[in-house]
């Protein structure tokens, strides 16, 4: 059968997952084992191209404790009235169906890397050849004093995209006219180095919507200088004059400690209070990562930059905002971009298949007013045993509008791309 | 009222001048203006070909999914079996909002608002499209373009290299040849996929981040992405 069309191919996963729902034991004798864990931009992507492209040589398991997935790119569009949350989240059911991809729905408690062996909150274990971790990051709550996982119910970083997200909507949908924001930004490395930048974009755009202009968004900002900066403070004073402050460490001389239940943040220049406090604190790779021993010092993993591999492991590939990946930024696009490499190094190891030199790329859009895109990109290669960038693009400052409203039109067909590469 | 009489049909532009659509009068010079937005993927005009979109000559009347050789989305070709023709009336509903008029097509459009800016392209398109062409509409790729491509086209791309490297073009073009703001690259002619890169490497059209790829990709994996590509058929 060498002429098959994509729908034939679909049909023999199809018929080959309901083999795949026989006991672990049983099923995949002699056939190579890929465990992932984690289903979001970088796992989901591992798990499709060795399932896609190993054409069912490859048993692969996703392990994510959630049912679905919701990405934390274009969540601040949900924030902005851009988007709706059903349409920014994704289920596995194709993943199952069309690649016979194995989801277990559980969190991943720890790894046996001596006998190659995940296990699961329940105690049972799940054996792999190769481990792709793919985690994503867990929130240093401590990193900002006053501030825990009970105080982000009040008020919420939202930096992981489901019931925080919605959480800060309502929030923020509750803001009156003459109201203050304050968010406290987080310190270098973190998810979506735009992403700050960009939410208060999406802030600023629904007060006006309202009419809330006499409302005001202060950014405590740990960080000199941040993602696109230029091209955000000429947006904001554009469309929100008056609405958006941002203060670096030389104005506010340090963040002392956050309260959330009165909304105050104090500095050393002053205490600010919000009626909405938004509170990103420092972040660290997701937690089985440590559990697993694949960090160092800085709380994130070290890799070969040629393969995606863990320092610490061979057996083990991570990807991600998990991974201390040289140049690039921790987003979906550039975890999507290691997941295949990855994906292509495992195969060749398991099924020799050809590999290829790593090459890595990220975009990273955001959004300041209706039609009003920006962007900013890279390629990557591995170099001197880092990943180094080999040519950098970014918008400028003064755009024409239809430059800026192809940007975003861009920037809806890559969400629609990305998700489809990621789930099928 | 004035016309800038610099366009070859410049005569056929004085006539059309007095037609109205409803109230307001119809402007195909403005309609030539807006069909920029078109010409990237459509070529009009004596000798059009097809591109990344069927080209258009003489598709008045024309019933969708019609041009041998052009691999169009089987939702369009389902629409053209069962009847659907292209007339004034059905080109301005379908590029009011291309995505509702025919579900599944995949032109990647996301649609014009304004009811006076379609009758203006597709008053400039029922002329242009059945008479003589316009010199400029098909701008043709810079010599330096067709003598990188030549260089490319010669060489064996390899497909199994391609689809390791189509791993970055797929993160935003779907491989499915759905489009959603983003153009499909699938079973595109061979020439046109080569030269469309090193259209983007030398600014001919222009794209930040399709530059900044293809600044970075050697002749060998322009090669391999071609190979791949071309190779692939929509569904």
């Amino acid at each position: 059968m060498t002429n098959f069309n994509r729908r034939q191919f679909g049909l023999m996963f199809g018929a080959g997952a309901a083999a795949l729902a026989l006991p672990t034991y049983l099923r995949a004798q002699g056939k190579p084992r890929v465990v992932v864990i984690g289903g979001g931009a970088g796992g989901a992507t591992a798990a499709r191209y060795i399932a896609k492209d190993s054409k069912g040589e490859i048993d692969v398991t996703l392990i994510d404790a959630s049912e679905k997935f919701t990405t934390c790119f274009f969540s601040n569009l949900y924030l902005g009235g851009f988007r709706d949350f059903d349409s920014i989240t994704h289920g596995y059911e194709r993943l199952q169906s069309n690649y016979g991809i194995n989801k277990i729905t559980a969190f991943a408690k720890s790894v046996d890397k001596a006998s190659k062996m995940v296990i699961l909150a329940d105690g049972s274990s799940v054996p792999y050849d190769r481990l792709v971790v793919s985690p994503g990051i867990d929130l240093i709550y401590d990193s900002v004093e006053g501030y825990s996982e009970e105080a982000a119910e009040i008020a919420p970083h939202a930096w992981k995209a489901g019931p925080q997200t919605q959480l800060l909507k309502a929030k923020l949908d509750a803001v009156k006219d003459g109201e203050q924001i304050v968010m406290v930004a987080p310190p270098n490395p973190y998810r979506c180095p735009p992403g700050p930048y960009e939410r208060v974009s999406m802030m600023a755009h629904m007060l006006k919507a309202k009419g809330h202009t006499n409302s005001k968004i202060i950014i405590l900002d740990p960080k000199e200088k941040f993602s696109k900066q230029g091209l955000f403070q000429e947006g904001w004073a554009k469309y929100y004059p008056g609405m958006v402050e941002w203060y670096g460490p030389d104005v506010h001389g340090g963040i002392k400690s956050v309260d959330a239940a009165s909304g105050t943040v104090e500095t050393d220049l002053d205490t600010f209070t919000g009626a909405l406090l938004n509170v990103i604190p420092a972040q660290k790779a997701g937690m089985i990562a440590a559990k697993a021993g694949l960090t160092n010092d800085s709380g994130f993993c070290p890799i070969d930059a040629a393969t995606m591999r863990s320092d610490n492991d061979e057996n083990i590939f991570v990807i991600g905002d998990a991974s201390i990946a040289g140049a690039m930024p921790k987003s979906g696009f550039s975890a999507n971009s290691q997941a295949k490499v990855a994906a292509m190094i495992i195969r060749s190891e398991l099924t020799d298949s050809k590999a290829f030199p790593a090459k890595y790329a990220n975009t990273c859009w955001s959004l300041i007013e209706t039609n009003d895109g920006v962007k900013v990109g890279a390629q990557y290669e591995p170099k001197d045993g880092k990943i180094a960038s080999t040519s950098t693009f970014v918008s400028q400052t003064g755009e024409e509008d239809s430059v800026r409203k192809a940007t975003y039109e861009e920037s809806e067909g890559w969400y629609k791309g990305i998700t489809a590469d990621m789930f099928g | 009222m004035q016309i800038e009489a610099t366009a070859p049909i410049s005569a056929i532009l004085l006539f059309l001048s007095s037609m109205t659509v409803g109230a307001q009068e119809v402007d195909p010079i403005r309609g030539e203006k807006l069909f920029k937005a078109c010409s990237n993927c459509h070529e009009v005009g004596e000798g059009a070909k097809n591109k990344v979109g069927p080209h258009l000559d003489g598709v008045f009347g024309r019933t969708a999914g019609s041009i041998d050789g052009f691999k169009y989305s089987s939702a369009l070709k389902r629409a053209g079996e069962e009847g659907l023709t292209w007339s004034a009336e059905s080109i301005d509903a379908y590029i009011e909002k291309p995505r509702d008029f025919v579900k599944g097509n995949r032109m990647s459009y996301r649609g014009m608002e304004k009811a006076q800016d379609r009758s203006d392209l597709v008053a400039w398109l029922e002329r242009i499209s059945l008479n003589s062409p316009s010199a400029d509409i098909n701008a043709e790729s810079t010599s330096e373009v067709v003598g990188f491509a030549a260089a490319v086209l010669e060489m064996d791309g390899d497909p199994d290299y391609g689809e390791y490297l189509s791993g970055d073009c797929v993160t935003c073009h779907q491989i499915s040849g759905q489009a959603d703001g983003i153009p499909s690259i699938i079973g595109l002619p061979k020439e046109y996929f080569v030269r469309s890169l090193f259209e983007y490497k030398t600014n001919v059209r222009q794209n930040e981040v399709m530059k900044n790829r293809v600044v970075n990709l050697s002749n060998e994996e322009i090669a391999a992405l071609a190979a791949y590509f071309t190779g692939i058929q929509p569904q």
